[in-house]
């Protein structure tokens, strides 16, 4: 299980590598490395060239900007972990990168990385879902942006051209004090999740919610927004009650199948995992990001 | 923390002492010397071409764009052996009288793979990036064929056939059987029936495989660093392939990064690697890597049963019978024991008047199925346990309760069951009492506690479940293995050990074993193990036997040194052996300390001086071999009780409580045990929860790669509660019996009958190990929507 | 030489300056291993799963066989035949190790002793929970891992001992 053989390009500036990955044939961005390495380690991948995106610097900041957090997208999932702007302006990132892989991998991976490998069982795509995040995309040819829910192309296919690169995610801010809530069930610690839930929830003086967001990740092949879920709490007095009648809906979703997992199987996890993250959610409204319950068994 | 010993104190023993391994230094450094850690001028690297096929015909191969890539020396196929071959089969089988057809291995696939990983040819390269290069380039022209995959479908009249040319896929069938099962069952008050799937995966040894061969041309020999359980069959197999003698090969293990079974089979890479250092003459070394790991290491995997249990009113077992189809692979890589063990470990621990228990071992094309931690004994435990559960059920008895009254008691012991060993020997329990281990396990975990535990769980909408397991394992394998213990000219004291160390600490064991009569001070010891160079003899790592078998060797061994030393010593010091004791390298006269002689120097009057009598009237040299026999197993025994919570809504498992009392009768080193213990623990609850070698229907392996085949992490291990109690066996002269295996064998039952106990309001039975989240909630979805019970 | 397919590089290793030409695709791992002769970082999986070639890079626990040997260019490697003290004394992971029997074939052993180092830098005083997280991604098949966390909350214990006397000296 050694990779392959390919030329190495590790350029300084994104427009080194837009350059790079507009010239050169069968080239493959080498981001963090830990879904890639192990690909060109089974030689699954056989690309002719690797751009490593390492040592473009400008790629790894986390700034706040009006209405949103900005994120390179070379920035570690170690980083956004330890980041206290990270917890303070979105805490729903915050809850779920304790899911994401291990310690080792965190310290490698990247946001970036994570999502164009847009795993559908991950957890940073289902965030960037979840809050409706706003991609830029560079290439030889210019800059374009796009929102999170055009992203998806197929199962683990993000719309990028060859010659593009992710530059940065842009994650919109939710009022001060809303309530966010992130579960999965893995079978093991640190795996990637069978299926996985992301609740976002805005609630007025009186308790009603004026605004919900919920994602799925591991039903279908890319995150799912379950926009029924999101409709039937929207008005709606938030309680253990109502979140049990609306997730429901979540039965009905086309579910993935395989050898580990039936499709009536994730679908019952769905309705689980949607109202758990909606009730850690509600639990979380006024205080600041928090660990939400653990699923994993 | 560990016992200080102090070799001056004679009442400071070493046997039972938690002394830290004399392993460890090397190891935490990084200066272990594993494998792929030797390095030589001139290493070539290999990798091997493998078939992606389940079964298919070889037309032919063409390596020549292989051979065209920079960087590559060789590339051999069958043919290109296949004038070095004294013979082209591995032919290790165990003997038995039931085999229906022979299936050795090839060392290379000829003109036929039987499944996939199979290999087909050995590439030498550079380094082993350029090797897996040219490997894939190796054009073989395979002709796919129809497979085998599951052993039941294998057994049906219009199966297609594992191999083109065998009659049918029945490779071996045999009864184990005693007592009059028929007319029991006929009489019995209550009959229950159970069918039961049972999956084993593979070992997963976090080091894989591999070899590194050298021939030295000048003396016309080539060792072979090998991280194997069995160097000297290794030795004995390349020997007969290749038509050496045994001055020509040698074998030696380096550190080896954990066995667990699979590691004990001699492998046909092993051959290749051998023949092509020769062939090429050049060192060649080959690192299996993980993915050939999951294809081409040898594995447990499937066997369906179906049996029934008779019991009269009061819960006393009367009879079990039934019938059980075991998944073989695709060749005989170490025999039919498996499946023996399987059989023969069902009534091991209770008092079963009769029994009967038909076995078919059918071939699939599949990696052959060998000894993973446990080697069938687990599946027969699990058997016993769920039958007795049923019973409970059935009766509305405890459970706890079922098991005492099925018991053998104390004072039956040794107790002589019907059985029969595979040599034909009959079954004989040394010791132990099974019954008081069984309710310490049950006090430790608070067993009648439990109810109020669970209703309150209950009331909180929580499931939480008990349940339990005893078990008896037939530990030490015998007939013998080989130790010779010698004190050299420098006092240094040396073990030289047909024992294969394989990260279980054989080395302080033997250390502890040898010191104990020969001064006390570990530092003065030296142990060699698992080099065919050093130990003519020697049967290695299986069964949890080292202790037994190699430390009763070492044990007499040293016993016969050191009267040597003290014979030797007297007549030097001009005393009596009865005034002498060895007290760290030397022999000192009791209360005399003045008067005293190093161990080096009694050695060195024993190496003889041209011309003048040895001292004492002995044998020249200050050394002993010894193999002690042993036929007769040292039965290990313990009880499990878990105590769990189930998600009903996800079927996710959590254990919370794990108690775990066990006898190895009496303990070399506690900590090493709570070691050993403890890892099989683990692989238990990953064979109960976790771990699943799946293939397709066509044979194809699915879950190739440790994201898809799961190894228990530590973050799903509960803190394990682990108890102790000594009852010597009688059937050595340490008194000792083998641990390595048991943690594993009582824990797939245990946890079956807790998260039944915890789903009991879904009527939830779990006739199967592994089970996964989502087949256990499919359980409780069928509970929810039918009545519960 | 194409810099595209060989690289020279200079990085640490074990506090000391190495300078060597790699091929661009060989792991870290493999560099460390064969390379520099570092044998003590191990190779279990090569697809990121077992842990048992993690080092440290740049302080932060690795995977060696997910990362290039070109890019620990400029960085600083530890792998364990560098987490003794300069005088060879102990870290007191190994010795804890050493002490509860954290090990047994030792072949996951360096990955375990780099991760755990790792976290102790990071938290000098983990509960059992958070040192059972720090090596979920450290794969074991020998001791059930209950010896490893022992020993680590056994070395925390002993280095906030040790930080807390030379605080007061």
């Amino acid at each position: 299980m050694k990779p392959p053989a390919f030329a190495y390009h590790d350029p300084q500036t994104v427009e080194e590598a837009c350059q790079l990955m507009s010239t050169l044939d069968n080239a493959r961005l080498l981001a963090g490395g830990q879904s890639m390495m192990p690909m060109l380690n089974m030689r699954f991948v056989m690309p002719d060239h690797l751009v490593d995106l390492g040592r473009v610097s400008a790629l790894s900041a986390i700034e706040e900007r009006p209405g949103a957090l900005r994120i390179g997208a070379m920035t570690r999932q170690r980083d956004l972990e330890y980041s206290p702007l990270v917890r303070a302006r979105c805490p729903l990132l915050a809850d779920a990168i304790q899911w994401v892989g291990h310690r080792q991998t965190r310290n490698r991976g990247t946001i970036g990385g994570s999502l164009c490998q847009l795993d559908p069982s991950a957890e940073l795509p289902s965030v960037c879902a979840a809050l409706d995040a706003t991609l830029t995309v560079q290439s030889a040819r210019g800059t374009r942006t796009l929102a999170f829910a055009d992203f998806p192309a197929g199962y683990m296919t993000p719309s990028i051209e060859p010659d593009e690169l992710l530059t940065h995610v842009e994650l919109p801010d939710w009022p001060a004090g809303h309530g966010h809530g992130f579960v999965e069930f893995a079978r093991r610690h640190g795996d990637y999740a069978v299926v996985l839930a992301a609740a976002l929830l805005a609630v007025d003086a009186a308790g009603r919610i004026t605004r919900a967001s919920v994602t799925l990740g591991g039903i279908g092949p890319a995150p799912v927004r379950v926009g029924a879920v999101e409709q039937a709490l929207v008005g709606q007095v938030a309680s253990a009650t109502l979140f049990r009648g609306a997730t429901e809906a979540c039965r009905s979703i086309e579910a993935m199948e395989d050898v580990h997992a039936p499709a009536s199987y994730r679908q019952q996890l769905a309705v689980v995992m949607s109202r758990r993250a909606l009730e850690a959610a509600l639990a979380s409204i006024g205080s600041p990001a928090s660990s939400t319950g653990a699923a994993a068994h | 923390m560990s016992a200080i010993i102090d070799p001056s104190r004679p009442g400071d023993s070493l046997i039972g002492a938690s002394i830290p391994r004399l392993e460890d230094d090397a190891l935490i450094t990084g200066r272990g010397r594993f494998v792929d850690d030797i390095h030589m001028p001139g290493l070539l690297q290999a990798a091997f071409v493998r078939s992606p096929h389940a079964h298919a015909a070889i037309r032919s191969i063409d390596a020549s764009a292989a051979l065209a890539l920079p960087g590559v020396h060789a590339v051999y196929t069958y043919e290109d052996f296949k004038p070095h071959f004294a013979t082209d089969r591995l032919v290790v089988g165990l003997p038995s009288s039931h085999y229906k057809q022979d299936h050795n291995r090839q060392v290379l696939a000829a003109d036929e793979a039987v499944h996939v990983g199979e290999p087909v040819a050995i590439v030498l390269a550079d380094s082993r990036y350029i090797a897996e290069d040219a490997a894939t380039l190796v054009e073989v022209d395979f002709d796919p064929l129809p497979a085998v995959s599951d052993c039941r479908a294998a057994l049906a009249a219009d199966a297609p056939l594992v191999h083109r040319e065998s009659p049918h896929n029945l490779l071996a069938e045999f009864d184990m059987k005693y007592g009059e099962a028929e007319r029991v069952f006929a009489e019995a008050k209550h009959v229950f029936r159970e069918s039961f799937w049972q999956h084993r995966g593979g070992s997963h040894s976090i080091e894989c495989r591999g070899c590194v061969a050298r021939h030295d041309a000048l003396e016309d020999r080539t060792t072979l660093w090998t991280s194997t359980q069995m160097p000297h069959a290794a030795m004995r197999v390349i020997c007969e392939i290749l038509g050496l003698h045994e001055n020509q090969i040698r074998v030696a293990t380096p550190d080896v990064g954990g066995g667990f079974g699979p590691k004990l089979v001699t492998y046909p890479e092993e051959i290749c690697v051998t023949l092509a250092a020769r062939l090429y003459g050049r060192p060649v070394k080959w690192i299996e890597d993980r993915r050939e790991h999951f294809i081409a290491t040898t594995q447990e995997r499937d066997q369906y049963w179906d049996t029934e249990v008779a019991v009269g009113d009061d819960g006393r077992v009367l009879g079990i019978r039934g019938s059980i189809v075991h998944d073989h692979g695709a060749y005989t890589a170490r025999g039919i024991n498996l499946a023996h063990n399987s059989a023969e470990n069902v009534p091991l621990g209770y008092e079963i008047p009769h029994y009967a228990m038909n076995v078919k071992v059918a071939l699939t094309n599949k990696v052959p199925v060998t000894p993973v931690r446990g080697a069938g004994h687990p599946q027969g435990t699990f058997v016993m346990e769920r039958l007795l559960d049923r019973v409970a059920r059935e009766l509305k008895l405890d459970r706890a309760e079922v098991r005492r009254r099925n018991m053998i008691p104390p004072e039956k012991m040794p107790y002589r069951t019907q059985l029969k060993a595979r040599g034909g020997q009959w079954v004989t329990l040394d010791s132990g009492d099974f019954p008081a281990c069984f309710a310490e396990a049950l006090q430790r975990a608070d067993w009648d506690g439990f109810p109020a535990r669970q209703a309150k769980a209950r009331a909180e909408g929580r499931y939480l479940g008990i349940g339990l397991s005893n078990f008896v394992k037939g530990t030490g394998r015998g007939p013998f293995e080989s130790v010779t213990v010698r004190i050299g000219p420098s006092g240094k004291v040396h073990v030289y050990a047909g024992a294969a160390a394989m990260g279980q600490g054989t080395r302080t064991m033997l250390s502890q074993v040898v010191a104990e009569q020969l001064g006390r001070d570990l530092s003065n010891v030296t142990v060699t193990t698992g080099d065919t160079a050093a130990t003519a003899m020697g049967l290695g790592g299986s069964n949890s036997r080292q202790t037994v078998v190699a430390g009763s060797s070492a044990h007499v061994a040293a016993q016969n040194v050191r009267a040597k030393v003290l014979k030797v010593a007297a007549v030097l010091l001009k005393t009596t052996e009865a005034e002498l004791e060895i007290v760290g390298n030397e022999v000192v006269v009791n209360g005399q300390p003045s008067r005293r002689i190093e161990l080096g120097a009694v050695s060195r009057s024993l190496v003889g001086t041209a011309g003048y009598s040895l001292p004492a009237g002995v044998t020249a040299g200050l050394e002993a071999t010894e193999q002690v026999l042993i036929d007769d197993m040292a039965f290990s025994s313990g009880s499990a009780v878990v105590e769990l919570e189930v998600d009903p809504e996800t079927g996710g498992v959590q254990i919370h409580r794990l108690v775990f009392v066990h006898d190895a009768g009496r303990m070399i080193n506690p900590m090493v045990i709570d070691g050993q213990l403890a890892g099989g623990i683990a692989h238990g609850i990953g064979n109960a929860l976790f771990e699943w070698m799946g293939y397709d229907e066509n044979a194809q392996p699915v879950t190739t790669n440790l994201g898809e085949y799961l190894l228990v992490t530590s973050t799903e291990m509960p803190r394990m509660e682990l108890h102790h109690r000594e009852s010597p066996t009688p059937g050595n002269p340490l008194g000792v019996k083998g641990v390595g295996e048991c943690g594993v064998i009582p824990m797939t039952p245990a946890i079956m009958s807790a998260i039944e106990d915890a789903l009991s309001p879904f009527g939830v039975r779990i006739n199967q190990t592994p089970i996964t989240p989502a087949q256990l909630y499919a359980l409780i979805e069928n509970g929810t929507k039918g009545t519960p019970a | 030489m194409d810099s595209t397919l060989s690289r020279a590089i200079a990085l640490k290793v074990n506090g000391k300056a190495v300078q060597a030409t790699v091929d661009v695709r060989h792991t870290l791992a493999d560099f460390l291993r064969h390379q520099l002769e570092l044998t003590g970082t191990h190779l279990g999986c090569e697809h990121g799963v077992c842990g048992a070639c993690t080092v440290l890079v740049d302080g932060r626990s690795t995977r060696g066989c997910l990362m290039l040997a070109v890019q620990a260019n400029g960085r600083e490697v530890t792998t364990v035949e560098g987490i003794a003290a300069a005088d060879g004394a102990l870290h007191p992971l190994q010795q804890a190790f050493m002490d509860l029997h954290g090990l047994q074939c030792g072949f996951c052993t360096p990955g375990m002793l780099t991760t755990l180092v790792e976290l102790l830098n990071d938290n000098p005083d983990p509960s059992e929970a958070e040192v059972r997280v720090a090596i979920s991604g450290n794969l074991c098949r020998c001791t059930g891992y209950q010896a490893i966390v022992d020993a680590t909350l056994a070395a925390a214990k002993s280095m906030r001992g040790a930080a807390v006397a030379g605080s007061t000296r």
